[in-house]
């Protein structure tokens, strides 16, 4: 029953309004209650890492017969928390081969967009931080950049496996950039706007008052865009069975080798960002954001079912990663470039009638 | 080159013909996926090998020298650190071989408990490559499903009947060291009859998983013809077509009285040699259900003196382990201990073919061929 975004809406209002009865002026007032907003989003973007890393330490403990971690508090909750603080720790080692300021930065490369990028995103009724008009093409563009930060560590370890790896998730994160772009261009055309809040609130309503009028279930166009998508975001975020640049058996660690203490948790903390933004935006894109299924409208509030559900797709992330083996490189390419993207071409060309049948 | 030193770069593993484009690699010893510590100095022309030489040594102990000085009872327990994962069948082949040259008649109940551990053994050896070669290609569920589930059930089952985990010194010159303990052959019935269910499971898992076999079919393939001439053995023959199996070519022990099969592949691809070892499970399971069924109590040690002197001559006795034909060949003056023992050593002869088996595949094919061929370095470096 209770809804998140306007009570915190009501809750910076009252603040402002104290505030500005105090004496300070109203555009500072909103310029601080903007800064304490972005600071919450910041804050949480580095905790649902920590999140996911235990998620993803239990689950794999569970598919593989174990327990995983059970020392640290109870049932290990403060494992990730007491590994953080370790890293946090660690010796910073920058090996003698290394481009120094090359080494530094590509961490830093690597993390910072991951920020940026949950801005446009509709965490639930009244919690889209920014309501960004271009919102998936703000997530898709941003995100990019963290490419370069995955090859400037590759180039500045001084390490031949380093350097493969980097080499290798440059060209795979390019090459499945574009299928992930041309699976959402048929939700894009579909709904005509590119506002993330926008597309999930479309989603609302149902046929045939059971089914959830959400975008996957749109007959052939909704799933072969969500499956598009699902697969081009577990390559976009390094993950088995796409896990080519950090491919332990061969490039032993790939591009984060030489990296230690924070500057590989930078790293790790941009993976697992990125996992849970993919997982977010495949939940405002084809799962209907903050829309309900099965119960009454207003019993689970909106930012509680989309964490449900974005839970749910990072929860399929998990199972990809501990069932698949990896593909091999040249195979991966050419599962791109052969099968994902005519597959989005045709899926375009079908939405497209689709959208005129709708306009007759 | 200078033999005693290691290779350190391109020019000094090919003196002749350094590469003339592309990329020295070497491969380990410190690696994730050498499986030891081997060194694979490899040079890569863009991602495909243009030649390979392992670069072995690293673990080298000197085992044969050491067998002079020991006396035969005492040798069991260096084969035990030869092929730390199969111990049971390095303990027997060598026992084979003094067998033979003392002539000693085995009791009936130790024959079947050596087939029952010996075959126990294969399916723990094979889980350990099923759960690596998971690795190499990249699925790591398998490795803890099979090495950590099911081998470690059979490591308890050692554990009981010998006290050990990993180097048992179990069976013995003239049957095995103790029978078995009260309700241990249920244990085992028991343990047989859920293996079946989780090799299915295996297959499942990873052996007709589409990645899995896209990585693996019709890469790293064999022809018979080049195994033979590297004298590859084992499952690694048997997955080029060639029906070789020293269980049914040369018979030891009570194996002429098992009903098994020998699978066999077609092609040699890496694959076939996962898929042969994967069968071999389960006709091992057979043979256990077998041994099983036939057991009788009774003696399970022959009548030995205290010390006993192997008579002049020389002897060999070979085996069918886990990863190819095992052999002892002792050579007697008399004495209490040897005054040569050699160790035909399968793992040490199928790393030689990887230099003919590896050139013209890609780096990631590299990984995958290696793990096939499933070396173990304590038993390559002796």
């Amino acid at each position: 029953m209770f809804e998140l975004g306007p009570a915190l809406s009501h809750l910076f209002q009252v603040m402002r309004s104290f505030a500005t009865s105090h004496g300070v002026s109203p555009v500072l007032a909103i310029l601080i209650s903007k800064i304490i907003q972005t600071n919450i989003i910041i804050l949480l973007v580095s905790l649902v890492p920590m999140l996911l890393v235990y998620a993803e330490r239990k689950v794999s403990a569970f598919m593989q017969a174990r327990l995983g971690p059970m020392n640290v508090g109870p049932w290990g909750i403060f494992q990730t928390l007491a590994d953080g603080i370790k890293l946090m720790f660690k010796e910073d080692v920058v090996p003698s081969g290394a481009d120094w300021w090359v080494h530094f930065m590509a961490p830093v490369v690597a993390v910072a967009p991951v920020f940026v990028c949950y801005a446009p995103v509709p965490f639930g009724q009244g919690l889209t931080p920014v309501d960004l008009n271009t919102g998936v093409l703000f997530i898709l563009s941003v995100s990019g950049i963290s490419t370069i930060g995955i090859l400037l560590g590759g180039w500045g370890s001084g390490n031949k496996y380093s350097m493969l790896g980097g080499l290798r998730a440059a060209a795979q994160l390019v090459s499945f950039e574009i299928p992930r772009v041309l699976s959402v261009v048929p939700v894009l055309m579909w709904y005509g706007s590119m506002s993330l809040r926008t597309i999930a609130l479309a989603q609302q309503g149902r046929w045939f008052n059971i089914i959830p009028k959400w975008f996957i279930f749109y007959p052939v166009i909704g799933q072969v865009a969500f499956i598009v998508f699902l697969i081009s975001s577990v390559a976009e975020t390094n993950r088995t069975p796409f896990d080519i640049p950090e491919a332990e058996s061969e490039l032993v660690a790939g591009f984060h080798t030489e990296f230690g203490g924070m500057k590989f948790a930078l790293f790790f903390l941009a993976e697992y960002a990125y996992v849970f933004l993919a997982s977010a935006m495949a939940t405002a894109l084809f799962l209907g954001g903050g829309d309900g299924f099965l119960l009454p409208n207003g019993i689970i509030p909106s930012w509680i079912w989309f964490l449900l559900k974005t839970f749910a797709i990072v929860f399929l992330f998990l199972w990809f990663r501990w069932t698949y083996p990896r593909l091999r490189v040249d195979r991966l390419m050419q599962f791109c470039w052969k099968f994902l993207m005519p597959w989005s071409f045709v899926n375009i060309a079908l939405a497209g009638a689709l959208v005129l049948v709708r306009m007759r | 080159m200078n033999s005693t030193t290691v290779p350190k770069t391109a020019a000094e593993v090919f003196p002749q013909k350094p590469p003339e484009k592309g990329m020295f690699i070497s491969l380990g010893p410190q690696h994730p996926s050498t499986h030891g510590v081997l060194r694979v100095a490899i040079t890569v022309d863009g991602e495909n090998v243009t030649s390979a030489q392992p670069d072995i040594g690293y673990l080298h102990r000197a085992t044969e020298k050491l067998a002079e000085k020991r006396t035969y009872p005492q040798i069991i327990v260096l084969t035990d650190r030869l092929d730390y994962l199969a111990a049971m069948t390095n303990n027997w082949s060598f026992c084979l071989a003094v067998e033979k040259m003392l002539g000693v008649q085995i009791p009936e109940r130790a024959e079947y408990i050596r087939i029952i551990v010996g075959e126990l053994q294969r399916i723990a050896s094979h889980c350990v490559f099923l759960g690596t070669y998971g690795i190499d290609i990249g699925a790591f569920t398998p490795f803890l499903v099979a090495f950590g589930r099911e081998r470690e059930r059979i490591l308890d089952l050692f554990e009981e009947i010998c006290g050990a985990r990993l180097t048992y010194n179990y069976i013995r010159i003239g049957g095995v060291m103790a029978d078995t303990p009260v309700g241990w052959e249920k244990k085992v019935r028991d343990f047989v009859k859920e293996m079946w269910g989780h090799i299915t499971e295996y297959d499942t898992l990873l052996t007709y998983n589409p990645i899995f076999m896209d990585r693996t079919k019709n890469i790293g393939t064999m022809t018979p013809e080049m195994a033979i001439a590297w004298g590859v053995t084992g499952p690694n023959l048997r997955a080029t077509g060639f029906r070789a199996d020293v269980r049914k070519d040369d018979p030891y022990g009570l194996y002429s009285k098992m009903k098994f099969d020998i699978p066999i592949g077609k092609q040699g691809d890496c694959w076939e040699r996962y898929w042969v070892r994967i069968s071999e499970m389960r006709e091992s399971l057979k043979m256990i259900e077998q041994c099983l069924d036939m057991i009788q109590p009774g003696e399970w040690m022959a009548k030995l003196p205290k010390v006993y002197r192997v008579p002049v001559g020389e002897g060999y006795g070979h085996l069918e382990a886990p990863r190819g034909d095992l052999g002892f060949y002792i050579v007697s003056d008399g004495s209490p201990s040897p005054y040569r023992m050699h160790i035909r050593a399968p793992s040490f002869i199928n790393l030689q073919a990887l230099q003919q088996l590896i050139v013209g595949w890609k780096v990631a094919d590299v990984i995958a061929i290696l793990g096939s061929v499933d070396i173990v370095l304590g038993e390559v470096d002796r």
